[in-house]
């Protein structure tokens, strides 16, 4: 991988940024539409969907996640949600999220884009309103059908603190 | 209201088959739990490999009570408060470390990891040095442990740990069996879900084998888990009440039934060969046994619940608000073992976990509801017209009988009602 925007001023491959964008943008949309198969649509077959604990770079195979899902957990994932018994989402959680400070973080030679992106969702629920803040990373492949995620992590600003309930789709 | 109006209360809140709603939202009663139960009894706050090295040091609560756990030099455990002893700033900010001393950030105030004044900046400001001895950091009374499960009463007297914990020791015993060095860690981390509900929904939740199959569908259904057939009406598990609050849902029948080792765990011999080779080479032919019966599932009252691969310490903030922190067990010296145990525990636990999203919610809606005016009573009755008692003279009722909440009230009531 080569660094594409870490040098100020340096060029960037504006319409890689914007399909790299608009992927980020759809999949936000479909979150927080509950678009679930759409959403897992976009994963590839080795996808892993890391939401760390207690910090943003602990070791996943030693400490506890909040999420931390190969492919086959992502799908039992969803499969949980269309069951309609997902008490904790069900009724789903009311959602919009804004995703700001998309950044080209580096492209391989194998087509694999990586990228940053910060984000704040506005969760609506029975409980209340939950404000929800972080920064995801993802590794994006092109694939005959787009670019698909085979990774994404989300970095919770809140990570370190007892959360509430977390049961729709960061 | 006065505690003496409470004293007279609890006849009226309390009976054998249910209990008034009230003690669920009435700040008053959950002041007064505060200082009859939380700030008396002995509640667990931390584990010993979590401070393993002497002057580790990591904070840990008891319900609102910000304590550090600390180890001294010579490898003594410390349950101290986190105030300093001058103006009541923390002494401690960060999770955890290793230092001898903790100093104020304020004034500069000094202290040691076994709570003792050390020092203060400019000391011809005070007259003598009298002060050092008098200020030290406030402690909980007593500390004692079990199976290196730490535990601290901040009363004077009492009960001895080992009294309270009763007939709930088999629990840790049986926990720790499972490990082939015979001791557990704590050391990955802890996952903190916070829920708007009281923290008896909680402690109740937790060995209450009616909710699965209906709480818990569906992930049973997609995972194709047989957990639910535990909890049912078939199964031959049983529920315990263990005595002093504690309470168990007892698997081993059914497992012993279905006899497969592991199978507790969702998993074969075969798939961890070097567990259970060190397994064998500590039990020999009792490995097969204790691999059939697995690993516990114990309520401590009041806030430790033993959850066969994980453990939960319930963390009351307020009436209506409760942190449930959340770890999974690691056996001593088992990585094979450990990796399955980690990986099963961020899958089901915590904000997002495909059971505890769902019983976090099931609290919550109990909270909500409990608000409605009538029918003011929660019903705690399911299997009274068929206890019995086991070979130890324990009160058990069939896996889904509410044979554990009604032991929970008994001993809560007790508490409250004690002087």
């Amino acid at each position: 991988m080569h660094a594409t925007s870490e040098a100020a001023g340096m060029r960037i491959d504006t319409d890689l940024l914007r399909e790299v964008e608009q992927f980020i943008f759809r999949e936000a949309r479909f979150q927080d539409e509950l678009e679930y198969d759409r959403w897992e649509a976009l994963w590839t077959d080795d996808g892993v969907y890391w939401v760390p604990a207690n910090g943003d770079d602990t070791d996943p195979t030693k400490q506890v996640s909040i999420i931390f899902d190969n492919r086959a957990r992502i799908a039992t994932r969803i499969k949980q949600l269309h069951t309609g018994k997902r008490h904790s989402q069900t009724p789903p959680s009311r959602l919009r999220r804004l995703v700001s400070n998309v950044e080209l973080l580096g492209e391989g030679d194998d087509g694999q884009v990586r990228a940053g992106a910060n984000f704040v969702v506005y969760e609506s629920r029975e409980r209340g309103v939950t404000l929800w803040a972080g920064r995801s990373e993802y590794t994006l492949c092109r694939t005959p059908d787009g670019l698909r995620m085979s990774y994404k992590k989300v970095a919770l600003v809140d990570n370190d603190r007892a959360l509430y309930t977390l049961a729709f789709l960061i | 209201m006065t505690s003496a109006d409470l004293a007279n209360r609890w006849d009226s809140l309390i009976e054998p088959g249910r209990v008034h709603g009230s003690l669920y939202t009435d700040p008053d009663i959950y002041a007064a739990e505060l200082e009859r139960i939380w700030y008396r009894t002995w509640v667990y706050v931390g584990h010993v490999s979590e401070v393993p090295e002497p002057n580790d040091y990591v904070l840990k609560s008891i319900g609102p009570q910000p304590v550090i756990m600390s180890r001294d030099k010579q490898g003594q455990i410390h349950l101290l408060l986190n105030r300093c002893s001058h103006r009541a700033n923390l002494v401690c900010d960060a999770q955890k470390g290793n230092s001898s001393a903790f100093r104020c950030p304020y004034h500069g105030w000094t202290f040691s990891n076994t709570g003792k004044l050390l020092g203060y900046p400019f000391n011809s400001g005070y007259d003598g040095t009298a002060l050092k001895s008098e200020l030290g950091l406030g402690r909980v009374a007593r500390v004692a442990s079990y199976q290196g499960f730490v535990f601290g009463s901040f009363a004077q007297d009492g009960p001895t740990l080992e009294e309270h914990l009763g007939a709930a020791t088999d629990a840790f015993d049986r926990l720790v069996r499972l490990s082939p060095t015979g001791e557990v860690e704590l050391t990955a981390g802890w996952l903190k879900h916070k829920v708007k509900a009281n923290w008896k929904m909680l402690v109740e939740n937790e060995t209450d084998g009616y909710h699965p199959q209906f709480v818990h569908a569906s992930i049973f259904s997609v995972a194709d888990s047989g957990i639910g057939e535990l909890y049912g009406d078939k199964s031959v598990a049983v529920c315990r009440d263990l005595g002093n609050g504690h309470t168990e849902n007892d698997l081993r029948p059914e497992f012993r039934r279905l006899d497969q080792p592991l199978g507790w765990f969702g998993t074969d011999p075969a798939k961890v060969p070097g567990y259970v080779d060190q397994l064998t080479a500590v039990h020999g032919d009792n490995t097969r046994e204790i691999l059939i019966d697995g690993s516990p599932h114990v309520m401590v009252f009041p806030n430790l619940f033993i959850a066969e691969i994980q453990l939960f310490v319930i963390q009351p903030l307020a009436v209506d608000e409760t942190v449930q922190h959340v770890t999974a067990v690691q056996y001593k010296g088992s990585p094979d073992m450990n990796r399955r145990m980690l990986q099963q525990t961020i899958g089901s636990v915590g904000p997002a976990g495909f059971l505890l999203a769902d019983d976090s919610e099931m609290y919550e809606r109990n909270q909500r509801g409990v608000h409605a005016r009538t029918p003011e009573w929660l019903t705690i009755k399911r299997g009274l017209h068929r206890e019995r008692r086991d070979e130890n003279d324990h009160v058990i009722g069939d896996a889904t009988d509410e044979v554990p909440q009604r032991a929970i009230w008994k001993h809560y009531r007790s508490l409250m009602e004690g002087q």
